[in-house]
């Protein structure tokens, strides 16, 4: 009986071996450069390492982390949603109408209006066969009219008075602010259902292979249906825990945000094309673009603009090095 | 074929083996109007191997997909186990038990081997995908077809054939009673041909029935018993294979009889044939799974057929000497010069310029004018330091709008508005432009008129009598017989025989194809000739 060994493949070992580090580098490096950044903050700063500085730096990060989670979902079926900076607005300012219901109203009124409008989005992309940049840009655009409209164009800011509604956004276990903890247990359940559910495998397959996917029987449609959802989703909550944080829903916030969302993903190793990434490379990344940031403010006397160069510097080498990748994996 | 037995499940009672598994009865499915299947009956048995022929356009992979629900037909209906069904997606088909795996492999390459296996139908526990079970249970699969591999690695990492037995080892599992394989071997290496014909063998014992689509006569008659024949989008041929000769066959597919004359083209009779030294040389062009040490030599003023069924390599030669393909091996030479290989730039620097097959995505730009599109290739020399001048433009167009005669109001008229006779023409003008001393024609009459038809082949006879040296590649028989005056024949990517003089006949031509030549090159491996019937 004739066996075939699967050894004799196509690539040579020293390609595999190259690919094998190059793909290490890709799907850790957000983590082992923050490791890094972070060790060596601590020793430059004496106020970085610090029980307030690095509560500020989860607090901070979890709003963004939140988004990120759905957008690296969206990702990695090959899409991209752009209308998440508009969407967490638009939470916020929903939550705070609706806190005059109380908690359940701040969180529930934002939350359906973000699967309302993913859930379109995503019948669009999914079924309507639309780009998901230009379904998503548009979103953007309206989406972030609605939040100016309902605030008679930005003229006011709903204020939360609703006591356990900011309780949600200013409280906490300890030091640990409760927006990061909600963050932290959707990364949770985000990668459970990315890594051991039908869905989860369903998204990467068709980031993997959209044709592939159609013709082993899946069903495509539902499942970039269910991404925008789920993106829209999380938004809106990251929007409506910022809005309590602040105790306001300021109308004119998140602008831009989409694209720190997918810089964090993408430096988070995942595959702007799809198919490949995770949740964890995500925490990684969100956490990596909030540090660096907290680092430039300890400096003190650098600009906020360096920031920006630092994290655009990253995320070209980032993007360099997926490109080196998918060229290999061409071979 | 001998098949060891040992660890295969019993064979299915007898009994249902005259009942088809999958028909199609008078299916029909048009497309814009124009007809691909027209009133298609074909019968699967189970346990069969049932092979589907038909040369490019016959409508093959049409009735696959209309099989498989990709594609739901216009009228006539399908019947599973006997009972009429409709597939209104792929999935319900492989629900059905119709499964099949494609001449691409048509899996996630990041996703590891077992994940592909099971995607869509993964094992859980508690609600969770079960990975222990899951890759234990593509291991024991996977073992049955003799593949040892470690079920969690990322499937792009394995090798073409490993990969394809995935397809089949998930194919298979998703209960199947029916296989579809289109080319399947078309990536394979002779080793993993050999577990992929075992592993059809152990199939078959089990009852499930294999539609086997390939252009490999070898494999064609070494795997299946019966054939269906299509040609036009109908049924030509049903019957067993052991009762159909080769050639009788490859008849058949081309819709021509061995006795039919010729003097059909507006070939002139004789080929062109002159005793100057060969101004292209190729040798031993190869690339992988494609084509293998196909040397050619052309000489000015000749016209040289590449023959052979679709598949055979002949638009890959093409491609091969005019630089759109990578080689592994092998080169080009114009007038003794080497010609830098993988580089269109270099051959149409060299002289060599290609007529693609497919005009409409290869060739032409529908927007552009027809002076545009012939001035396209030349522009360069057309140029002075960037700016290009009309009037220079003008006078090439003019000169070749005379003398193609292309019929068009003005240089003006968009190319999309033209007949697409006339837009041929615009595409060898473009090349004529660049004074090439080598031109390939791939399929240069597909899709015209019959009048358009006749011109392009006057033109074709004209250019060689001017001195150009071509290439013609048609699938119309009488076309590349009567406007060769030599012919290399093509079979599974080598050089079957080269036809010279009274042989460059349909006769000799089909006995070629069918793989039936007398004198075989060095190329070919004699175990192929064993098989002749």
């Amino acid at each position: 009986m004739s066996v075939i060994e699967p050894e004799a493949g196509p690539v040579t070992t020293a390609q595999v071996t190259r690919e094998r580090a190059l793909g290490v580098v890709q799907s850790y490096g957000a983590a082992i450069v923050l490791v890094l950044l972070v060790a060596i903050a601590s020793v430059s700063f004496p106020t970085f390492f610090t029980v307030g500085n690095l509560s500020n730096i989860l607090t901070q990060s979890s709003f963004i982390l939140i988004i990120s989670i759905g957008m690296t979902f969206v990702i990695l079926t090959g899409g991209i949603d752009l209308s998440v900076g508009s969407m967490f607005a638009l939470g916020g300012v929903l939550a705070a109408q609706g806190s005059a219901f109380g908690l359940a109203g701040a969180l529930l009124l934002p939350l359906l209006v973000g699967i309302a409008v993913g859930a379109v989005q995503g019948a669009l992309v999914a079924w309507g066969g639309m780009a998901p940049f230009i379904v998503t840009l548009a979103g953007l655009l309206a989406i972030r009219g609605v939040a100016l409209q309902i605030t008679g164009a930005g003229s006011t800011t709903p204020i939360i008075r609703d006591e356990l509604t900011r309780a949600l956004g200013q409280g906490g276990i300890g030091n640990v602010r409760w927006p990061a903890i909600i963050a932290l247990v959707l990364l949770g359940i985000g990668v459970v259902l990315l890594t051991r559910t039908r869905l989860g495998q369903g998204v990467l397959a068709v980031g993997g292979s959209e044709s592939a996917s159609t013709l082993m029987g899946l069903r495509v449609g539902r499942v970039k249906f269910s991404v925008y959802v789920l993106s829209g989703a999380m938004a809106a909550l990251a929007g409506a825990l910022s809005a309590a944080y602040a105790s306001s829903g300021v109308p004119t916030v998140g602008v831009g945000l989409e694209l720190t969302a997918i810089s964090a993903v993408v430096i988070g190793g995942t595959l702007l094309s799809g198919g490949k990434g995770s949740l964890i490379g995500t925490l990684a990344g969100v956490l990596l673009l909030t540090v660096i940031q907290n680092v430039i403010n300890q400096v003190g006397n650098l600009s906020s603009s360096v920031q920006a160069v630092v994290s655009g510097a990253f995320l070209a080498v980032v993007v360099v090095i997926q490109t080196v990748l998918s060229r290999q994996q061409r071979l | 074929m001998s098949l060891p037995t040992q660890d295969v499940p019993p064979p299915l009672p007898p009994a249902i083996t005259d009942r088809p598994v999958l028909e199609a009865d008078g299916v029909v499915k048009r497309f814009a109007g124009v007809t691909a299947l027209d009133d298609i009956r074909f019968r699967l048995r189970p346990g069969e191997s049932h092979a589907l022929m038909g040369e490019n356009g016959a409508g093959k992979s049409t009735l696959i997909k209309v099989l498989t629900g990709v594609y739901q037909p216009d009228e006539g209906e399908l019947r599973f186990a006997g009972a009429p069904v409709r597939f209104a997606q792929p999935l319900d088909a492989q629900r059905a038990g119709v499964s099949t795996i494609y001449q691409e492999v048509n899996l996630i390459p990041l996703m590891s081997v077992a994940q592909n296996i099971y995607l869509g139908r993964e094992p859980r526990r508690l609600g969770l995908i079960d990975y222990r079970r899951m890759n234990a249970d593509a291991r024991d699969l996977l073992s049955t077809y003799g593949i040892r591999v470690d079920p969690a690695r990322a499937l792009r990492s394995l090798a073409l054939g490993v990969q394809q037995m995935v397809a089949l080892a998930r194919a298979v599992s998703i209960n199947a009673r029916v296989v579809i394989m289109d080319e399947p071997t078309s990536s394979l290496e002779a080793k993993e041909v050999e577990t992929l014909f075992r592993v059809i063998g152990l199939l078959r014992e089990q009852g499930i029935a294999i539609l086997y689509v390939s252009h490999r006569m070898d494999e064609i008659y070494r795997v299946c018993e019966r054939v269906t024949v299509l040609r036009d989008g109908r049924v030509v041929h049903v019957g067993d294979l052991d009762e159909l000769p080769r050639r009788e066959l490859v008849s058949l597919m081309l819709g021509r009889t061995v006795e039919r004359s010729g003097g059909q083209t507006a070939f002139a009779d004789e080929g062109h044939t002159t005793a100057a030294p060969p101004v292209l040389v190729a040798t031993d062009l190869s690339r992988r799974h494609q084509i293998q040490d196909i040397s050619i030599d052309i000489r000015p003023g000749e016209v040289v057929g590449l023959g052979g069924l679709l598949g055979a390599g002949r638009s890959e030669t093409l491609k091969a000497m005019a630089g759109v393909m990578q080689l592994d091996r092998g080169s080009v030479q114009v007038e003794g010069k080497t010609v830098r290989p993988g580089s269109v730039p270099a051959a149409i620097r060299a002289g060599i310029v290609m007529l693609p097959e497919d005009r409409k995505s290869e060739g032409i730009v529908p927007e552009l004018s027809v002076r545009d599109n012939i001035v396209l290739a030349a522009l360069p020399r057309l140029s002075r330091a960037g700016f290009s001048s009309k009037r220079n433009q003008d006078a090439v167009v003019d000169v070749f709008m005379r003398r193609l005669r292309i019929k068009a109001s003005s240089p003006d008229q968009a190319v999309s508005e033209l007949s697409g006779g006339n837009q041929q023409k615009v595409m060898i003008a473009r090349w004529l432009a660049m004074s090439p001393k080598v031109l390939l024609l791939d399929e240069p009459t597909r899709g015209i008129d019959v009048g358009a038809k006749a011109e392009v082949q006057a033109l074709i006879d004209e250019l060689a009598a001017e001195g150009l040296a071509i290439v013609l590649v048609s699938s119309e028989v009488e076309e590349v017989v009567e406007g060769a005056g030599r012919m290399v024949v093509l079979r599974d990517g080598r050089v079957e025989t080269e036809l010279t003089g009274d042989e460059v006949d349909e006769a000799h031509y089909l006995a070629a194809i069918a793989g039936e030549t007398p004198h075989q090159p060095g190329a070919a491996p004699d175990e192929e000739q064993g098989e002749t019937p």
